[in-house]
């Protein structure tokens, strides 16, 4: 059924929803559609393409530089899921708490989120950089280092991000529960594991996929701090289809056969995460 | 929670946070060190102080400046980031309006494509749309504020509609009975309702534009127009060795309005922060 107002808005469909849609289309739609043709497709600018059916695909997956960063990302992704987690959590719980100079803390974990990815690599190559001097050695000098370097970069950059949102979580828990649990005689870690951490399901899942989806989705960061050096052993999902995109020639149509394999990966992870986060309100 | 009530060992507890938070900082405060210090020195031992024959004062600032262009750079990031987030206030706070009051088959499919635009990577869709950028001519500093209402709709029209539908029809209903037309039905009375949202919003593509890279890089006419981080990378270059120094300036000078912003603005960073959350 339509009311009344919407058949009046209804008309102004050209001012309303035009601007957008047609930005949409340029920015969007069309490179979209575009670039799922153009995967199955041999081209080194979007007109020549050649269609060439799966050629793309099979070439992507035996790949071994893809498939080692699909290895390199998905280990990436879960430690700094658990740790940012982990970590975002714990301190989101102390800071609810009265402990004096909270709100200045809060703010000091928050702040690194504001930085841009290429400034935030910069700024951790001159400290890490700095440490392993001692050793006489350089970030670049294993794969591991940046490996490692990584995950310290973004657990500084995304835990106070979780962390706020973990705050609002604990913010918002009823208070009889915790009251009836505490008359009844429950410990702290009983209240913790049974109550505290059941009820902030829905906070968990939103944070975990956000980590998840930032671990994959990764570049900046991996651009400046290591460029997958050495040897690109240290180079995520995202950079490796980037590099073979504008840094191998005639590999265009791989790229972009890669990004959409990519694409389906972060898709499937976006479809967990909204069947996860629907039933639990059915649920709650 | 248990706000009031004081925590067990609370003085401790607030030590040991403050260790952790100087660590939070350090890498920022080394980073300030650093840019007074002659490159030779940078690389050699990064945490020793700016003393001595180290200290250059200003140095490495003014030939930062100079190398990268950094305040010609600040003007582009800044006209990018300020033209986008108000073309895509203006334009999908309209769009979601319509597209829940109208209701019918077009709006609903328009709501379902802007949902599927919010899973897709970047990567996804660079190649053809840089190209596409180009030949549309949309290469400058306000092609690219289209470009960024185009792929950045789908998270403003998606928290938008939410807004938007938990506010009553009934006062648009009426102020329609009065006579009034349907866009000041929309600014004079939704947009007032809607102006919590419309900041988280503008913080969340704020903060996304302005420290974005790749799509910049790839996107605009690069002789022309650099943006603060895509000037950074430069600075990086091909072969030769990296100005520390220049490095370090340029870094400072990234992080201090980003600095500012956040203290003038932080009660509404973290509303906008809350607001993205619902991001898959």
């Amino acid at each position: 059924m339509i009311s009344m107002a919407g058949k009046a808005i209804r008309r102004w469909w050209a001012l309303f929803a035009l601007p957008t849609f047609a930005a949409f289309i340029i920015g969007f739609l069309v490179p979209f559609i575009m670039g799922v043709y153009l995967s199955f497709c041999e081209f080194t600018t979007v007109t020549d393409g050649e269609f060439v059916w799966l050629k793309n695909y099979t070439k992507a997956l035996k790949d071994p530089e893809f498939l080692h960063a699909l290895g390199f990302s998905t280990a990436f992704t879960i430690v700094t899921t658990i740790v940012i987690n982990v970590v975002a959590f714990a301190i989101a719980y102390m800071l609810t708490k009265a402990i004096k100079g909270s709100t200045i803390f809060r703010s000091v974990f928050f702040m690194p989120n504001l930085i841009g990815g290429i400034i935030l690599g910069y700024i951790w190559l001159l400290l890490l950089n700095g440490v392993l001097a001692h050793w006489g050695r350089a970030l670049t000098y294993k794969a591991s280092y940046g490996f490692w370097g990584l995950v310290i970069l973004v657990c500084w950059q995304q835990i106070g991000y979780m962390m706020i949102i973990y705050i609002a979580g604990l913010q918002a828990l009823p208070t009889d529960v915790l009251e009836a649990a505490a008359v009844d005689g429950a410990n702290g870690t009983q209240t913790m594991f049974r109550i505290i951490i059941p009820l902030m399901m829905p906070s968990i899942t939103v944070c975990s996929f956000l980590t998840v989806t930032n671990g994959f989705k990764l570049y900046d960061q991996n651009l400046a701090l290591t460029n997958g050096a050495p040897s690109n052993m240290s180079e995520g999902l995202a950079l490796n289809i980037t590099r073979t995109f504008y840094g191998r020639m005639g590999w265009e149509g791989v790229g972009q056969a890669k990004a959409v394999l990519f694409f389906i990966l972060v898709a499937i992870i976006a479809l967990i995460q909204n069947k996860l986060t629907t039933s639990k309100e059915v649920a709650a | 929670m248990n706000e009031n009530k004081p925590v067990k060992h609370g003085p401790v507890w607030t030590a040991l946070f403050t260790v952790v938070s100087l660590f939070w900082i350090f890498p920022i405060v080394l980073v300030l060190i650093n840019s007074f210090k002659q490159k030779a020195y940078i690389s050699k031992n990064a945490f020793s102080l700016p003393t001595g024959k180290a200290f250059v004062g200003f140095e490495n600032y003014t030939r930062g400046v100079e190398t990268t262009q950094f305040f010609a750079s600040f003007g582009w990031t800044l006209l990018i980031t300020v033209g986008s987030v108000v073309l895509i206030l203006v334009c999908t706070s309209m769009c979601a309006w319509w597209i829940v009051r109208v209701n019918n088959w077009a709006a609903k499919l328009l709501y379902t494509l802007f949902l599927f635009n919010m899973i897709v990577p970047f990567q996804m869709v660079m190649f053809t749309l840089s190209k596409i950028a180009d030949m549309l001519k949309l290469n400058t500093p306000w092609g690219l504020c289209i470009v960024y209402l185009g792929f950045g709709a789908g998270l403003a029209v998606f928290i938008f509609t939410g807004v938007i539908k938990g506010i009553p029809q009934e006062l648009e209903e009426s102020a329609m009975i009065d006579g009034a037309s349907v866009p000041r039905i929309f600014f004079q009375i939704v947009v007032p309702i809607m102006k919590p949202s419309i900041v988280s919003v503008a913080i969340l593509e704020a903060m996304w534009i302005w420290n974005d890279y790749l799509l910049p890089y790839l996107t605009l006419d690069l002789g022309k127009y650099k943006t603060i981080s895509v000037a950074v990378q430069y600075l990086k270059g091909g072969y030769g060795s990296v100005d520390m120094g220049a490095m370090m300036a340029c870094l400072v000078l990234a992080i201090i309005p980003i600095i500012v912003f956040y203290l003038v603005c932080q009660k509404y960073i973290v509303s906008g922060v809350m607001a993205g959350a619902v991001k898959g």
